[in-house]
């Protein structure tokens, strides 16, 4: 097949886009870094695009509530976009304040509950701070075409709105009911606990979420942080040259596109 | 237009974090009578909608849907409850509030045009509150008085954010005719900061024009000549006596820091000294700069603005530096007051140090996160000497195209303002930083304050990296201290620069011309672009909503001319601004201290006392800080700050690998111990620089590669004995950077660090000089941390462990501080750096760890808890001087050069005959059992403890 091509969206206050490029490329994407003014000038730009990432960062500021603001402008000018982009069988990858925006912006968890409208939200961590510290991810869906169902993989945090709550239980349920949970916050032995197991404080340990197709994952944890041996915390404690665990996340969208496209 | 009032709350079920945190802090003051605290946020929008679209604006922008409710119009008390304070808390007026212009945007995006858009927050306080105690709570935790006002009750209107617009209106102030008195007053009345001789040289250079100055030509001279510009007092002749014997320097800093860089004349030293930051080369296509600067006034003013705006003020240096580098690290160093100072013994006019930690901590975090900018490294001291003058180190670190390390602005370029608007923030910052603080600056120089937005500078960065890689301007610089008057004039220097104000973008409308030209409202950059590029370099700017405005051009009359609407304000001559400023000779003085070593019992056990060093504020974890930092933004890190085998060890020096497709690596460290200076400067230098680079061998950085930076921050220096230990401190900077082959490639100095009380005392900080480090790492595959990594390793200690405890913690738990200050060998030491980095580079070393505060004893406990092994270690392996036979000496002395070294058992003859003549010996090995073994000499345990408590003595103190 041709090549596997990505775009990395960048928006006032991204700023994880340079490396989140890295690893696409390394994962044996093409990837561009393209400014969301470009974007909603042309939505021709998507033409040809395999994965679109939406990376971490504050953008415009985290004013108002983290990610609120691009979702505001995606809701307003790319939605109709998205949503042919996604049906096409393509895919969508948010990551920390992308995650944010996708929520916000009503593509994830797109689980279209009864009550209508966004029924989940990511808030601020249970400790009131920032916070940058490596967590354990299980994974808790097979549909969701970045996973590896049965890799705990090991990543950074970096935020301090990354508590995902829901309206209430019956929505919680749902998600889970439904598969949308793409991972939770374990131990090193894959057991749920309290801070900092759980660092923020989510509901039922989420750390991320998938949508229906299980082409669109966002996820509070930062993959591109972790694609190197040398990015592992303690890294020169250990055996050997590992792959760091995010670089599963790419290669696995760049395999999907490879193998459907 | 009509006024519509949104007002936001967490919806029932959900925390009200921010009502949380204040309810924290408020229970800090030690206000008992507060039971609940709620937030809200507010908006007020100008628009011309209907109760429908509000409706819509409220549920689709403003309120979360899932865990906030909103109210249009104004709500009262929550019903039920017996007693509620409200307090509303607004930015003053002219005050940029980028969230209101984040909501313009999407209200726009949902297709109407809002007129004006403010934002405040509400608090509920529940509970039987005094008025005086609401006063309390509003002043000391709500608002901050710089930028924010408050109002109390549900009535009051909050203020109009209205100005008046400005007419025209030239203003001389009259030098001429003045005696020397009138002169000085009239610097002091309108806070020139200049003194008699400056004066005196300003009223011959109008005399010989024939005219009488302007406000604003005043001004350009008063900010140019500051201190916190040319550092006059460190470029001063000085004349110095050192325990009765005179010596005497022509320019402190270049027969002292400057004259090692020159004579050690590296190569790889791009450009040293002389631009906004100190360039080396990083490989065949890259160079590195790195700056550190400080923002201590500010920040003990508004503590989260001051620290903001530091770290958004260094990040613009790189930025600024050359033909600009792209910012890669940020390092910070604090010093404050001790965070258990009682309230009643805070002097007035001063915020307790917890809160000044608390809001620096933030601010920069804030900043630094939303920059995407990695904060790798960084210290923190306390000591109440920095009660009044907290200090706040800011570094950052850029990588730049090797060839466009230099600025070449041409007469005919247009001045190009990119970035932030301009307003009445930060006006007299630099010469404000030139004085000292006392009780009542606070409400004198409120407007000293800048105010940063950390998004603005993000976005200005992204446009200007494209713009530089397209080659399409001749130079740049920042808008730092100084704002317009410093940036155009240092560019404009040796040309000529004529620029109409009237151009400059405002923030709000209402300054008059001296105000546009001296305000130093951040992120802004100059640029100097030829006129044929300037539509492509504004198509890149535009592109991203970046405001980019030609406000005058380069000359080539070597004039600086102001305009505002065509007419002239000023006319100065380049050279008298930048060179006309006189030259200063000083007295120093520097008498050793009567001191004596403490005589204090030996004991045949030291657990206690290594306890109760790990908890001393100075020794303790500062995980609760580093952790609020993004650390790893980028993608780059190789070494974090917090290292080990659960992640929270103390790390030595950062490592990060800048480029995506390459293994070289840069090291960053600092070093710095204050309380060395109670004792004598010039071993307090040395030991910071000794300090600086272990932490760099450490990690694996190269010996041959190191670059220094120094900053310098004292008390009053026009005291002799005040500016004596500073001329100490950089004689050791010469010395230290020849012995060590080190060049100085960037310093600043921040002086008169003293704090008038309102009794008319004094509060001097100690001598602080922070030396900060980079090197090269040639393969970061090779880094090493400082964590134990398996047991049966052997541990060797390279360095000498003298008898040294003057200044230690050991003392200092004993309420005393000695005599003997550790020294160093500037014979030796240089050559152990080398040879330790030569066995981590061959890999004949798994971890490293140097000893510092606290000693042996110390740094065996931290390897230990850090790798989550244990340490049985014996002093019958120590290599020491004949006079440190006491145990105490041995375990807790605070020499430097020392590292200790962790070898795989097949590798200690290689290692061994690598350290051949130096002295080294094995003191000891990693074991499985989670404990710290010490034997003395006598062959009996002198320490023995579980990794477990000593871990937990060095976590709990600032845990918060």
């Amino acid at each position: 097949m041709a090549e596997v091509k990505a775009i990395v969206l960048r928006a006032a206050g991204i700023n994880c886009d340079m490396e989140t490029e890295y690893a696409l490329e390394a994962a044996g994407a093409s990837a561009d870094r393209v400014h969301i003014n470009r974007m909603i000038e042309d939505k021709g730009l998507l033409d040809g695009v395999h994965i679109v990432v939406f990376p971490g960062g504050f953008s415009y500021g985290d004013d108002v509530a983290a990610g609120k603001i691009l979702a505001n402008q995606v809701i307003h000018h790319l939605s109709d976009a998205l949503r042919k982009f996604i049906d096409e069988g393509k895919l969508v990858l948010g990551i920390c304040n992308g995650f944010q925006v996708l929520v916000k912006a009503g593509i994830l968890p797109g689980n279209n509950s009864s009550k209508g409208g966004q029924n989940v939200t990511i808030t601020y961590n249970d400790s009131g701070k920032f916070e940058d510290r490596w967590v354990y991810l299980a994974p808790q869906t097979e549909r969701c075409v970045f996973i590896e169902a049965a890799r705990q993989i090991y990543l950074p945090i970096a935020h301090g709105e990354g508590k995902v709550v829901t309206y209430d239980d019956e929505v919680l349920e749902q998600l889970k009911a439904e598969g949308h949970v793409a991972f939770k916050y374990v131990d090193e032995n894959g057991q749920e606990g309290e801070y900092p197991v759980n660092p923020n404080g989510s509901v039922d340990s989420i750390a991320g979420l998938t949508d229906s197709t299980g082409r669109v994952l966002g996820l509070m944890p930062h993959p591109e942080r972790h694609v190197r041996h040398t990015q592992h915390p303690h890294w020169s404690r250990l055996e050997g040259k590992k792959e760091g665990d995010g670089m599963g996340i790419f290669a696995n969208a760049v395999r999907f596109i490879r193998e459907n496209f | 237009m009509k006024q519509w009032r949104f007002e936001v709350f967490s919806r029932g079920g959900f925390a009200d974090v921010h009502g949380n945190g204040v309810l924290e802090e408020i229970k800090e003051l030690r206000i008992g009578s507060v039971e609940a605290v709620q937030s809200a946020r507010v908006f007020l929008i100008e628009g011309d909608f209907d109760k429908k679209f509000a409706d819509r604006v409220a549920k689709e922008l403003l309120t979360d849907p899932v865990c906030e409710e909103y109210y249009i119009g104004r709500s009262g008390a929550p019903a039920g409850l017996a007693k509620a304070t409200l307090i509303e808390v607004h930015l003053k007026s002219g005050v940029t509030d980028p969230v209101a212009q984040s909501v313009m945007t999407a209200m726009a995006d949902m297709g109407i045009e809002a007129g004006n858009v403010r934002t405040a927050r509400k608090y509920i306080l529940l509970g039987d509150i005094s008025q005086s105690q609401t006063d309390t709570i509003a002043r000391k935790i709500l608002a901050n008085d710089c930028i924010e006002e408050f109002v109390i009750g549900n009535e009051a209107e909050p203020p109009s954010p209205h100005l008046k617009p400005y007419e025209l209106k030239i203003v001389e102030w009259p030098v001429c005719e003045l005696n020397d008195d009138e002169l000085v007053a009239l610097s002091k009345e309108k806070d020139l900061f200049l003194n008699l001789v400056e004066m005196q040289t300003i009223q011959k250079y109008y005399k010989e024009l024939g005219r009488e100055p302007t406000d604003v030509e005043l001004e350009s001279l008063a900010q140019t000549w500051s201190e916190h510009c040319v550092h006059k007092t460190l470029k001063s002749s000085v004349d110095m006596t050192i325990n009765g014997e005179q010596i005497h320097f022509d320019n402190l800093l270049k027969e002292t820091v400057f004259k090692a860089t020159k004579e050690l004349d590296k190569e790889w030293c791009i450009s040293v000294f002389a631009d906004n930051a100190g360039v080396v080369e990083f490989d065949e296509d890259s160079a590195v700069c790195f700056k550190v600067e400080t923002h201590n006034r500010p920040s003990a003013l508004d503590p989260y603005g001051g620290s903001a705006t530091g770290i958004g003020g260094v990040i613009r240096d790189p930025m600024g530096t050359g033909l600009g580098a792209r910012p890669i690290a940020n390092t910070d160093i604090f010093c404050f007051g001790l965070p258990d100072t009682k309230h009643e013994e805070i002097p007035k006019g001063v915020l307790h140090p917890r809160r000044i930690m608390r809001g620096v901590v933030a601010g920069v975090r804030d900043y630094g996160n939303r920059m995407g900018i990695p904060t790798v490294n960084g210290a923190i001291y306390f000591d109440d000497r920095y009660l009044g003058n907290p200090l706040v180190y800011c570094g950052n670190i850029g990588i730049m195209d090797k060839k466009k390390c230099f600025k070449n602005p041409q007469s005919g370029d247009v001045i190009i303002v990119v970035g932030g608007r301009t307003g009445r923030d930060g006006i007299h910052g630099a010469t404000f930083s030139s004085g000292e603080i006392t009780h009542e600056y606070e409400t004198i120089f409120s407007h000293a304050v800048q105010i940063g937005n950390a998004i603005t500078e993000k976005t200005m960065l992204d446009v200007l990296v494209q713009a530089n890689e397209a080659g399409l301007y001749n130079a740049i610089t920042d808008c730092g201290a100084g704002g317009l008057s410093s940036a155009v004039g240092e560019m404009g220097k040796d040309l000529g620069a004529e620029v109409d104000l009237e151009k400059v973008p405002l923030k709000y409308t209402g300054l008059n011309y001296t105000e546009i030209w001296i305000s130093e409202a951040q992120e802004r950059m100059v640029i100097a672009v030829k006129p044929e590029n300037l539509k492509a370099i504004t198509k890149i700017f535009d592109d991203e909503n970046v405001e980019s405005t030609v406000i005058g051009r380069f000359t080539d009359d070597k004039k600086l001319t102001l305009r505002y609407n065509g007419e002239k304000v000023a006319e100065m001559d380049m050279d008298f601004l930048h060179d006309g400023v006189p030259k200063y000779s000083r007295k120093a003085v520097w008498k050793s201290p009567a001191l004596s070593e403490p005589s204090i019992a030996e004991k045949d056990n030291y657990n206690d006392e290594l306890l109760q060093i790990l908890s001393r504020y100075n020794v303790a974890s500062k995980e609760w800080v580093i952790r609020q930092y993004d650390h790893e933004v980028q993608g780059t890190s190789v070494v974090k700050p917090l290292v080990g085998v659960t992640n929270d060890g103390p790390g030595d020096g950062a490592v990060i690998r800048p480029k995506f497709d390459s293994d070289r690596g840069l090291a960053i460290s600092c070093g710095m111990n204050p309380m060395y200076g109670d004792i004598d400067p010039y071993w307090m230098a040395l030991g910071g620089i000794d300090e600086a680079i272990r932490n760099i061998i450490c990690v694996g950085g190269r010996a041959d590669r190191i670059a220094l930076l120094d900053n310098f921050s004292w008390g009053n220096c026009r005291k002799p004995e005040t500016f004596g230990p500073l001329v100490r401190a950089a004689q050791a900077c010469y010395d230290g950077a020849i012995a060590y082959d080190t060049p100085f490639v960037s310093g600043k100095d921040s002086l008169n660090n003293e704090f008038s009380c309102e009794d008319g005392s004094k509060i001097s900080i100690p001598s602080t000089l922070l030396i900060s480090a980079i090197s090269i790492v040639d393969d970061v595959n090779k880094c090493i941390t400082m964590d134990a990594k398996k047991a049966s390793n052997l541990l060797f200690i390279v360095g000498e462990t003298k008898n040294e405890l003057g200044g230690s913690h050991y003392y200092k738990i004993h309420s005393q501080l000695g005599a003997n200050i550790p020294k160093v060998d500037l014979e030796t030491a240089p050559k152990i750096a080398q040879r330790v980095a030569t066995a981590i580079a061959e890999g004949l070393a798994v971890s490293c760890h140097d000893c510092s505060e606290g000693g042996l004893a110390v740094a065996l406990a931290e390897m230990a808890f850090a790798g989550g092994l244990g340490i049985e270690a014996d002093l019958r392996g120590l290599p020491r001087s004949d006079d440190c036979s006491r145990l105490d000496t041995q375990l807790f002395s605070e020499s430097n050069s020392r590292y200790i070294v962790e070898v795989q058992p097949e590798n200690y003859d290689a290692f061994a005959k690598l350290m051949l003549n130096l002295p080294f010996g094995q003191i000891g090995k990693v074991v499985e059992e989670k404990r710290l073994t010490i034997k003395a000499e006598s062959g009996e345990t002198v320490i023995e403890t579980t990794l477990e408590s000593l871990k937990e003595a060095w976590l709990r103190p600032l845990a918060w």
